[in-house]
């Protein structure tokens, strides 16, 4: 019986896998259908409001895709080729971006969550720290922080660095709520078990507060891809999809396609990031199926 | 310890709490003795679960001492002396049912080994064998209220505190696991302190009740339940029953009448 009902269970499991990705597939095709459908209006009834519709301003889908398999300059690898590597590039700088960021706004938010007076006294600078323009920090992140670095990171790692600066904080912002939440008969529990700060810390208050910190990786992974590719701008590193956005930018009255073939490949990275994220909470947070959000 | 040395000293206690002027406790004097089973019974807002709460070192009393095998509460709480079960089950959900009984043992740092085998008798004891693996929204809330009570009986204490450990489940679980809890009781032989709001609870369970009023929180009086041992389904229908269930119920009666209308439980 207990085979019988795995088998149902794995059946189950295939069946709604497949359902999701037809209907991602549906999406994607509807997207497509509804930019073609918009073109063909917007070109046919000569409308220029809000903007004229032409093939710079709104290329075909299929030039678009098209352009992933042509080079982008004579004796040059294919496009898509030369993205995927870009991608690697740039995933590299968000994922170690990514967890210098969770690491930090943890361990920032355990410490803070143990002292109201630390919480106060450091809160509104770290508030502060993100209504500064990421733009305006990461040129002075690269003049302080590569110089330091080894030469095996010199480059990428300060773009890392300034990819954290936009994930910490959700991460430290969800982890003083998510330790907070703990129950309060859970607390009294383990004082009758005379149980230390310490072990009341990881015993309870950061197991309860998983789903709170999973809320903010999710934040945090999308935001680390965005923070460095925004990063690469001032480092004036060509191998990120940073470099290849600015430079298809300056030929974009040209080429267009290649911009647009460009910011897929950037929300896809986005994606990629998001999805490892849900998959790892799966694995860790376990909770009530009904309180899965 | 001798037979005579009681499990709880609870002498001159007063509880007040500072917003409100609220008097919880007044002048409270009780001794729970080995093996006993004691139920306290009250309205809301008489005290009953501060009362437990200042047992187990969870609430300051104002004035007064509680002693606790002999020592200060905050020295037997610190010694893990004592068992404790809410109304609510306090499963930690990221656990699964047999780790979170392991939970006080792991406090006791007990290496694996002895950890799983007194699990696995645990489980036995509270039938949830085989449900060692769930997780505890995988459970009814009957279920969960044994694998609490499960983990307050792991290690052993000499008392065990329950906080209307039953309130929230429907009759019919209620009843079956008045039961189970006696038979518990009777193979662990230790000493329980029972808050419940239910007189025929109450009674069922207990060797004495303590019936408190509101307003202040004071025992209003003591009924030893003289009920044959063990008690069973039966037991419920034994004309005695009825009798003290009549009497725990014109005590509370009695000092009742005065309380006009009802206030905010404390």
């Amino acid at each position: 019986m207990a085979f019988a009902s795995r088998d149902k269970n794995t059946r189950m499991t295939y069946r709604r896998a497949l359902t999701r990705t037809a209907a991602v597939a549906t999406l994607l095709l509807a997207l497509a259908g509804f930019w073609e459908l918009y073109r063909w209006t917007w070109s046919s009834a000569g409308w220029t409001w809000p903007f004229a519709v032409d093939s710079t301003s709104m290329p075909h889908v299929w030039t678009i895709l098209k352009a992933f398999g042509q080079p982008a300059q004579v004796n040059q690898p294919s496009l898509g080729n030369i993205l995927f590597h870009k991608a690697l590039f740039t995933a590299k700088e968000s994922a170690v971006g990514f967890a210098i960021g969770a690491v930090v706004g943890f361990a920032l938010g355990v410490v803070l969550a143990h002292s109201r007076l630390l919480q106060r006294g450091f809160l509104p600078y770290l508030v502060a720290s993100q209504t500064v323009p990421i733009l305006a920090i990461a040129p002075m992140v690269v003049v302080w922080v590569n110089p330091k670095l080894p030469a095996a990171v010199q480059g990428w790692g300060a773009v890392a660095v300034i990819a954290s600066y936009l994930t910490f904080f959700p991460v430290l912002i969800n982890t003083l709520r998510g330790l907070h939440a703990a129950d309060t008969r859970a607390l009294e529990l383990m004082r009758t078990y005379a149980a230390t700060r310490w072990t009341v810390l990881w015993k309870l208050r950061v197991p309860a507060s998983l789903p709170y910190v999973f809320a903010a990786l999710k934040l945090a992974a999308t935001a680390s891809v965005v923070g460095a590719i925004i990063g690469e701008l001032p480092s004036g590193l060509q191998s990120g999809l940073g470099g290849a956005i600015i430079n298809f930018n300056q030929y974009y009255s040209i080429e267009p396609q290649e911009l647009w073939a460009t910011n897929i490949v950037a929300a896809l990275l986005g994606i990629v990031f998001f999805v490892v994220i849900v998959i790892a909470e799966k694995l860790v947070v376990r909770r009530a199926p009904e309180a899965v959000g | 310890m001798s037979e005579q040395q009681p499990v709880v000293e609870i002498r001159n206690v007063t509880k007040t709490f500072a917003h409100g002027n609220v008097t919880a406790l007044q002048d409270i004097e009780l001794d729970f003795h080995p093996r006993e089973f004691v139920a306290l019974i009250g309205p809301s807002g008489c005290g009953k679960s501060t009362l437990l709460r200042v047992i187990g070192d969870l609430v300051q009393p104002t004035s007064g001492t509680v002693t606790v095998n002999g020592k200060s509460a905050r020295q037997a709480r610190n010694d893990r002396d004592y068992g404790i079960v809410f109304q609510d089950s306090v499963l930690f959900e990221w656990r699964t049912v047999a780790k979170n009984i392991a939970l006080p043992l792991e406090m006791l740092r007990w290496d694996k080994a002895r950890r799983r085998d007194r699990v696995a008798e645990m489980m036995e004891l509270v039938e949830l064998k085989g449900f060692g693996d769930h997780y505890p929204w995988q459970l009814s809330g009957g279920m969960q209220q044994r694998a609490s009570i499960a983990r307050a009986f792991a290690f052993e204490p000499a008392l065990l505190l329950m906080d209307e450990p039953f309130g929230a489940l429907d009759e019919m679980t209620r009843e079956r696991l008045n039961l189970e809890l006696l038979s518990i009781w009777e193979r662990l032989q230790s000493t329980v302190v029972f808050v419940t709001h239910s007189i025929s609870e109450a009674v069922f369970l207990s060797t004495r009740v303590v019936v408190m009023s509101p307003r202040p929180g004071r025992i209003a009086g003591v009924v030893p339940i003289d009920l044959p041992s063990p008690r069973s389904a039966e037991t419920r229908e034994d004309p005695r029953f009825f009798e003290l269930v009549t009497e725990v119920r014109e005590l509370l009666r009695k000092r009742g009448e005065h309380l006009l209308p009802e206030e905010e439980p404390v």
